[in-house]
């Protein structure tokens, strides 16, 4: 009799559970769509100097400033941002159906995504580069990474580039996150991590590593970070005339200062709107 | 602990075996205080690395709860479908009717043959292209139908094991009775079982709280392991500290759950309802079901 | 149909999955049966040491497990297995890693198998005067793994499974080439069947194999 007392108990938690999910799906289509003077943006949560979940719950970075800086000049106040992690291989599906308004998260513009969404900007030009422990001068051109140990992201574009063009003879690790390259980095079986400049200088620039590494300063491709949007999305317009803004008074060059200045990052200038670098 | 194995230590075994523990313990000592050291030189064990877990709130209410909290939702979602779904289709490969056993054995199978992981990311992909599930909860509905998948044919193994656990003479005794299939396996079979597979559902619990962290893995979904990710890029890299947090965490989740079935099976014995046959937990192996059949 | 496999080595992932199978199953019958003994001995530190490694183990994620003995064993510890090549490096590493992981659960399997040997066998050596060893050796073990080829042959399927964590340190196996291929590739449905396929094809043979074997070679009491 007890096993009937079991089965039953199992399926009224079974059926509160769904009813439990139910509910939580409607606060949420309430607050997407009732609120009205929301808006969603997708950022990255774990990449320091762009897009940073602080240990305050709160946002820190480069694309997070710019974001907001948009946000304020498409008309909502800092309060009603809703941002929402936006992991890299998610952001198209994000932006197609509708989760997120736009995506300001390391996302370079490239044809294959343009085909599937519309980007405005560029608002940062960034290159494919190196972090090399402080005291390493055995690195002076992308030539000697051959027979070096080479450490990047599974799947990240920078480490196929990598393998197939730069330095094939390199050998490259491959892990689920920088953290774990950067603690080999430290441990020193790893002679240098590679993926964009920005992102190196991110980290470079946090202040548990001070002084401990450095940028190469290769150039070895060229990574124009927009802000996507939905297709045919009227937002593009509006985003571009914000970033336009944003530059031509200074506050652009602020937060690339604020955010990248203490790694010694040579930033390019503020790029053009619509003129990407091959 | 008396074992069959060895005889009752006399004052010369004793001495030998405390001599042995001796060794052992220098041993083990000399592997700890290398590790130590090792990890000493390489910084490991700075303060900084370790500090934010134990001086401040900040780093479990941003990074771990949220992340402990949706590794638990996934976990009791895919053990509150999984359990029911895996007894009815473990009863069902038991039934008379050629129709029924057959079609649940292959589903059984087929989803026993396969990884985990790979339903998973199956599932998500098929979420995200056939359904309109947003991509904020897609993560937690393709982990849990990869766990519901798999781990409800692993349990369906282990219900049938502890059904044919039992001795042939209770089904033969309830049919004498005149009782119908149903009956006997409702008010005979189950309630007696219950107790010889308790250990080996309780093993396959662990397994289902373990396997939330291939969705962080694989599939951006923020569980208790993935939030080392953000939490270790905001205090400089510290991943052995984190990591270690974590796992941790894991091993008293797990604790707490093995804890709490061993009461529940000690009560549920002491109502004398088991025949004492028990579905042996290591048969259940990791990520597998029990060997019974074979 | 099926010219999307085109440009990827389907062989070489899978048989680097077979390889970490074979070698990680060796590894763990070893070290597991170690283990059991350590739970079964008379010296108290060790059984010690055996109920903690397999609790301990048990309860850990294996993801953790294996990016431990890249973070732990290689980075920290400087244990290169070796080799001074990442590819090689990462290889042996998952092996460890999943050895140390699986010899837990072979160690349970074998801790049962002991219990389903007779009192009465136990007894009998240790009359005739054979110390633990012996008994353990040349009574108890042979019978205990005959009683347990089954649950074995679970736990190796469950390895053989369990190799795709291994991609969490780059180790190129095919889970890994699965999820590049979705990436890349627009067939869902059928990249999921091939490796699906593929893991059917390893795993099924080998539970009836050895559930065949297991019938073989059961003690009948």
């Amino acid at each position: 009799m007890k096993v009937r007392k079991v089965t039953a108990a199992a399926s009224v938690l079974l059926a509160l559970s769904l009813t439990a999910t139910a509910c939580g799906g409607d606060d949420k289509d309430d607050k997407g769509s009732g609120g009205g003077k929301k808006i969603t943006i997708g950022i990255k949560f774990d990449q320091p100097g762009l897009g940073q979940k602080t240990p305050d719950g709160k946002y820190e970075g480069f694309d997070v400033d710019v974001a907001t800086y948009v946000a304020k000049e498409l008309g909502y106040k800092e309060g009603d941002i809703e941002w929402k992690e936006a992991k890299s291989a998610d952001r198209e599906t994000m932006l197609q159906r509708g989760d997120v308004d736009f995506i300001a998260a390391t996302y370079s513009i490239t044809p294959e995504r343009e085909e599937k969404v519309d980007f405005a900007g560029p608002y940062l030009l960034a290159h494919q580069d190196i972090l090399v422990r402080a005291d390493d001068k055995s690195i002076k051109s992308p030539k000697d990474l051959n027979n070096k140990k080479l450490c990047s992201v599974a799947g990240s574009t920078s480490a196929q580039n990598v393998k197939k063009k730069l330095a094939p003879k390199a050998d490259l690790q491959t892990y689920g996150g920088y953290s774990e390259c950067l603690t080999g980095l430290q441990n020193k079986v790893i002679d240098a991590l590679t993926t964009d400049d920005s992102i190196l200088a991110g980290y470079a620039a946090q202040k548990e590593f001070e002084g401990k590494f450095k940028l190469a300063g290769f150039k070895m491709t060229n990574e124009n970070y927009g802000i996507g949007v939905k297709k045919g999305s009227d937002l593009k317009k509006k985003i571009n005339d914000a970033l336009t803004k944003m530059v031509k008074d200074k506050a652009w060059d602020e937060t690339v200062k604020k955010h990248f200045g203490p790694a010694n990052y040579k930033n390019e200038p503020a790029p053009q709107i619509g003129d990407i670098v091959k | 602990m008396t074992s069959v194995l060895y005889d009752a230590p006399g004052p010369r075994a004793k001495r030998r075996n405390i001599l042995y523990s001796i060794g052992f313990l220098v041993v083990l000592a000399a592997a700890a205080y290398w590790v130590y050291t090792k990890l000493d030189e390489k910084n490991q064990l700075e303060w900084v690395k370790w500090k934010p877990f134990f001086t401040d709130s900040r780093p479990w209410e941003t990074y771990i709860w949220p992340g402990l909290e949706n590794t638990l939702t996934a976990a009791a979602f895919a053990m509150l479908i999984a359990l029911p779904l895996g007894a009815v289709f473990g009863i069902a490969r038991l039934s008379d009717h050629a129709w029924v056993r057959w079609p649940s054995g292959a589903v059984v199978e087929f989803f026993r043959a396969i990884p985990v992981l790979i339903l998973m990311v199956f599932a998500n992909a098929a979420l995200a292209e056939f359904t309109d599930v947003s991509s904020e909860d897609r993560p937690l509905y393709a982990v849990v139908t990869g766990l519901v998948l798999y781990n409800a044919s692993v349990l369906a193994e282990i219900v049938r094991a502890g059904i044919l656990s039992l001795p042939k003479g209770q089904s033969e005794a309830a049919m004498a009775i005149g009782l119908r299939k149903g009956q006997t396996m409702r008010s005979v079979l189950l309630p007696q079982s219950v107790t010889a597979m308790l250990p080996a559902i309780v093993s396959q619990l662990v397994v289902i709280v373990k396997d939330t962290a291939l969705g962080g893995a694989m599939l951006t979904f923020s569980e208790l392991l993935a939030s080392v990710r953000p939490m270790s890029a905001a205090y400089g890299a510290n991943t052995i500290a984190c990591f270690t947090i974590v796992a941790l965490i894991f091993v008293v989740i797990n604790f707490i759950l093995t804890t709490f079935a061993s009461w529940l099976e000690g009560r549920l014995r002491r109502g004398k309802k088991s025949t004492g046959a028990v579905v042996p937990v290591a048969a259940v192996a990791g990520t597998q079901a029990t060997g019974a059949e074979h | 149909m099926f010219d999307f496999l085109e440009g990827y080595d389907l062989w070489a992932a899978f048989w680097t999955t077979v390889k970490l199978t074979a070698l990680s199953a060796v590894g763990s019958l070893i070290w597991g049966t170690l283990l059991a003994g350590m739970r079964v001995s008379p010296v108290p530190l060790m059984r010690g040491f055996g109920t903690a490694y397999v609790n301990v183990v048990r309860n850990i994620p294996l993801t953790v497990i294996i990016v431990f003995t890249s973070l732990g064993l290689f980075q920290t510890l400087n244990i290169n297995m070796g080799a001074d090549d990442f590819t090689t490096i990462n290889f042996r590493l998952a092996v460890f890693g999943l050895t140390a992981y699986t010899a837990a659960f072979v160690c349970e399997a074998l801790r049962s198998g002991i219990n389903t040997v007779p009192v009465g066998q136990a007894e009998a050596a240790r009359a005739i005067g054979l110390s633990f060893t012996q008994v353990l050796t040349l009574v108890i073990l042979p019978q205990a793994f005959r009683s347990v080829v089954g649950p074995l042959a679970n736990v190796l399927i469950a390895l053989t499974k369990n190799t795709t964590v291994a991609a969490a340190i780059g180790v190129t196996e095919a889970a890994l080439l699965m999820r590049e291929m979705i990436e890349n590739e627009a067939q869902l449905i059928l990249i999921g069947a091939v490796f699906a396929f593929g893991y059917i094809c390893l795993t099924l043979p080998t539970g009836l194999i050895l559930g065949w074997v297991s019938k073989k070679v059961a003690v009948k009491r």
